[in-house]
């Protein structure tokens, strides 16, 4: 069982999982006029305004005296809280040559330019504000913020600012710039896209020009103007075309080639060539003046193509799905002086030292035996040893656990957890490298690209159809070879022309890029529109428990022990109130009730311990068992509540989560007993599992013990395997056995315990509270609310592809009236310009509206803009209100 | 009618000057971000030079 920790005051408010309602009853009424936060007794006044601390006056005060108060007007209490001071050395490891280097996109003598990902932009006073950076710090120069990637590129003078003075800058007014590992890997910047697009404005100029001139000859103007016209514009079609077939259609050939010579015929080969035949009839046609060609017909087909591939690029830029251990940690920590080394560990000691000898350096630097100070809310970077200061250990990014742990000096610590609380000292035990969390990453899961599969819906089709339209082709040479000679070679090149797979194309690309859409604006995003058809050929699916079944925070609180009298639910109550630590909060919300707080006398919280207080007279201890017991209070029926974390082996460090957190209470010295926090399902969990049993085999993995077996087994029903108990490498290995036996996986998992699954999985679902939390690599990220609603996903996704496949019909019925007019020899230019854009319109028309409205029945709040969502601490509140604060600015 | 064949050269002059207009656009990145721009129309170009404070006693320290 896990000890509870009770942890000082120093909860973050947007950390702990208060409903907004009792923030406003808890607190006095006056709120930040910077933040938003609730004042307390702690706050702040200035000029008849209210702030909650320190930092957000500074901020104020800053922003005024430069002019900039008009941050204030913009939106609704627009600022972020200062979570802690900012020491200028902070940043200091941003100088250093190598991290600088990588970091900035341009340097040289008098401009450097850096792009920051700040993750606490989120609404327009932010932009604003980001965007007058100059106004004040001399030596900033422009910046320009991308909202929909929280980035801000941010140009200043080298000489007179340096990095870290940039950064520190940000920081103190609370947009702390997000230094990760893998930003000092190159970032690639987006030229495929940049590409693209000319690519399409090329073939959409040519398009609409070409298509006008053919318009001439088709309404017989050259009756008019005599012949020379008609040569005239066959030659400035070519023209016009030439660019088209050479720069907008390149990536045809390219993968159309590389089809070939792997032996395969995927989509692109057909269209390959068509676009050659057509184009190669269309040139011999007016160079022999025999007629204007197909020119017209040829841009729009290729425009069309590529509006399908600009189509099918969504992509989330905000979220990450290929993240590795390097974005999880940061770029680098504060290392203590190696002078002391060895030292005895004192608490005294402890303390005033860490602020004479640390300094930040990169993590790339850190070396095993390394003594580092870990602040509040920051990451364990290697493996280590705990050396001073009581640590409180959260780990719910590495298992789903999310109660934070308690350890003492000598523990071992795992990478990959939060420091919460006071300031630690640890030694690193392992590199970075080698850690328990980075082994996982090391599979060989990691290695291989799932993007095989890529379109396998559109290539199985092409495949029979190339070679269906080449027999034809051949079929009418051989046929008017017989019949009429001088037909045969027209008849060939006019059935590749006609049955060039142009709907076919689009079919797949457009259908399931609006599905992609539908999806996103329900807050579930895909890596790609093709994770669709994966998705529909699911028939396993596979769940974690923690964090993603369940739901942290949201369980009963139960009383364990003779039932509490009025008067001692009372005093409890009366203790819970003081403090801000979560546990607290859930179990003074369970015995609310009617009672009204009592004063309490010599309050004292420990962190990692508990808190004890005087109610009425009676002493009040409520906390850990361990800290009960080192007060020689006997909690009767207490397991080794210690034990199991101490012991802890690098295989399980997901198995010290039980049933329940448990927290322990004493009156006057005598044990009460103890609440026990329980882990709730989900709401609709149990109809989901219903119906997903019908049709899928269902699994659940889970790092804990078994304890909750038979709750899931009777949620699960017997046919369904249970696992617990597992390890990472174990969840990986499970996916990888059903695999084996010719399933189509889909896991469903949200820490980094299941990263490896995830990857495995032909379907990764990783489970995020809030979008821009950080999540493992996947193929699909879903908002927790939506998890409920995966049964309806799944059916969504069968109905997109079965959308996909009605649009082949529809085009295969085209084709089939084209190639018969082509097969008879009396294709014109005037029939294929009709039928070809025709086809694709159709195609497209059909596949666009029937996701859309198979979408509309999908439940879930649709969000108009995927872009602006955004995480549930920062609510839509002061966007929407923004541009009505504007007009009476 | 042959003035069509001057017409014709005149009006494709005319749109690749939107064409190079629009290549000139993606080059410079204007495609890269269109999310921003819709909200920065809305802020105003020029900060205000007055405290926000009522009580405007204390000189402003960064006058224009």
């Amino acid at each position: 069982m896990a000890a509870v920790p009770i942890q000082g005051v120093n909860a973050d408010w947007t950390a702990t999982s208060l409903p907004p309602e009792s923030r406003t009853n808890d607190q006095s009424p006056a709120a930040c006029l910077h933040c938003g936060t609730p004042c307390g007794s702690g706050g702040l006044s200035h000029e008849g305004r209210q702030f909650c601390c320190a930092g957000c006056l500074s901020v104020f005060e800053l922003l005024s005296e430069n002019g900039l108060a008009d941050f204030y007007q913009l939106a609704e209490r627009p600022g972020l809280r200062v979570a802690q001071t900012t020491t200028s050395d902070r940043f200091a490891f941003l100088d250093e040559p190598a991290v600088r280097a990588r970091l900035v996109d341009f340097s040289d003598d008098k401009l450097t330019r850096v792009t920051f990902h700040l993750p606490a932009i989120h609404c327009i006073a932010c932009v604003w504000l980001l965007e007058n950076l100059f106004r004040l710090r001399p030596g900033v120069g422009q910046s320009q913020v991308n909202f929909a990637r929280k980035q801000a590129a941010i140009a200043f003078d080298p000489a007179r600012v340096k990095l870290s003075e940039v950064a520190a800058l940000l920081a103190s007014l609370g947009y702390e710039p997000e230094l990760k590992l893998a930003d000092l890997d190159a970032r690639p910047a987006n030229p495929a896209a940049r590409r693209l697009w000319l690519q399409l404005g090329v073939a959409g100029f040519a398009f609409g020009n070409a298509m006008f001139f053919a318009i001439t000859g088709y309404f017989g103007l050259d009756a008019f103007t005599g012949p020379q016209l008609k040569a005239f514009i066959g030659w400035l079609n070519l023209l016009l075309a030439v660019p088209v077939v050479a720069f907008s259609a390149a990536d045809y050939y390219r993968s159309a080639w590389a089809s070939l010579r792997q032996r395969l015929l995927n989509i692109d080969v057909p269209i390959a060539a068509g676009i050659v035949a057509i184009f190669a009839q269309s040139v011999w046609e007016v160079a022999s003046g025999r007629g204007e060609g197909y020119f017209d017909s040829l841009c729009g087909l290729i425009f069309f193509l590529l509006c399908g591939r600009l189509f099918q690029q969504k992509t989330y830029d905000r979220l990450a799905f290929d993240r590795d251990y390097k974005s999880f940690f940061p770029l680098s920590v504060t290392r203590l002086g190696d002078s002391r080394r060895g030292e005895p560990q004192t608490d005294s000691a402890f303390r005033t030292r860490h602020s004479a000898l640390e300094e930040r350096v990169s993590l790339s630097q850190l070396a095993v035996g390394d003594h580092l100070l870990l602040r509040n809310g920051e990451l364990v970077p290697a493996d280590a040893k705990l050396l001073a200061g009581p640590a409180l250990i959260d780990y719910s990014f590495v298992t789903g656990e999310s109660e934070p742990v308690a350890k003492q000096p000598g523990d071992y610590l795992y990478a990959g957890g939060r420091q919460m609380g006071g300031a630690i000292e640890v030694e690193t035990v392992k590199p970075v490298s080698q850690s328990y969390l980075t082994l996982l990453w090391n599979q060989d899961a990691f290695r291989k690209d799932k993007a095989e599969s890529f379109n396998a819906l559109t290539n199985a089709y092409s495949q029979r159809f190339t070679k269906i339209v080449l027999v034809i082709a051949v079929g009418a040479a051989v046929f008017w070879a017989f019949v009429n000679p001088a037909k045969s070679l027209k008849a060939f090149t006019a059935v590749l022309i006609v049955a060039c797979p142009c709907a076919l194309a689009l079919a797949a690309p457009f259908a399931l890029g609006s599905a992609q859409r539908v999806l996103g604006r329900r807050n579930v995003f895909l890596k790609n529109p093709f994770v669709l058809e994966t998705l529909a050929q699911v028939d396993a699916i596979v769940f974690d428990k923690t964090g993603t079944l369940t739901a942290a925070g949201a369980g009963s609180v139960t009383w364990q022990g003779t039932p509490l009298s009025e008067a001692e639910e009372r005093w409890l109550y009366s203790m819970t109130r003081h403090s801000t630590h979560p546990l607290a909060v859930r179990i003074g919300e369970a015995i609310a009730r009617q009672h009204f707080p009592q004063p309490v006398r010599s309050f004292l919280e420990t962190t990692g311990c508990g808190m004890e207080g005087q109610v009425d007279g009676h002493e009040i201890w409520i906390g850990s068992a361990a800290w009960l017991e080192s007060r020689g209070v006997c909690s009767s029926g207490r397991e080794s509540a210690h034990s199991s974390i101490q012991e802890m082996e690098p295989t399980d460090v997901g198995c010290y989560k039980d049933i329940g957190t448990r927290v322990h209470v004493a009156v006057d010295g005598r044990y009460r007993g103890c609440f026990v926090l329980a882990s709730a399902l989900r709401t609709d969990t149990d109809a989901l599992v219903a119906r997903l049993s019908q049709n899928y085999e269902l699994a659940l993995l889970s790092g804990d013990n078994e304890r909750e077996r038979e709750r899931f087994r009777a949620l699960f029903g017997a046919g369904a395997q249970l696992q617990f108990n597992q390890s990472p490498l174990d969840k990986l290995g499970f996916i990888r056995r059903l695999q084996h036996d010719g399933k189509t996986v889909m896991m469903v998992g949200d820490g980094l315990n299941d990263a490896g699954a995830l990857k495995q999985a032909d379907v990764g679902v990783a489970v995020v509270e809030s979008v821009s939390a950080f999540s493992p690599a996947s193929d699909i990220i879903a908002s927790a609310a939506m998890v409920p609603r995966l049964a309806e996903v799944l059916h969504y996704a069968k109905q997109s592809v079965a959308t996909v496949r009605a649009a082949f019909l529809i085009s295969t019925v085209y084709n089939i009236v084209g190639i018969s007019i082509a097969a008879s020899g009396n294709l014109s230019p005037v029939v294929c310009a009709i039928l070809m854009p025709l086809s694709s319109v159709t195609v497209v028309a059909f596949a666009c509206g029937m996701t859309a409205w198979l979408g509309r029945k999908l439940s879930g709040t649709p969000v108009t803009d995927p872009a602006r969502i955004v995480s549930p601490q920062r609510n839509a509140g002061p966007e929407a209100g923004a541009p009505q604060r504007l007009e009476t600015a | 009618m042959s003035v069509i064949f001057l017409l014709i050269p005149l009006s494709i002059l005319f749109a690749v000057a939107f064409l190079v207009a629009f290549i000139w656009s993606v080059r410079s990145g204007q495609y890269e971000d269109t999310t921003t721009p819709s909200m920065r129309v809305l802020l105003d170009e020029k900060v205000s030079t007055k405290p926000r404070s009522s009580s405007d006693t204390s000189p402003h320290p960064n006058p224009k």
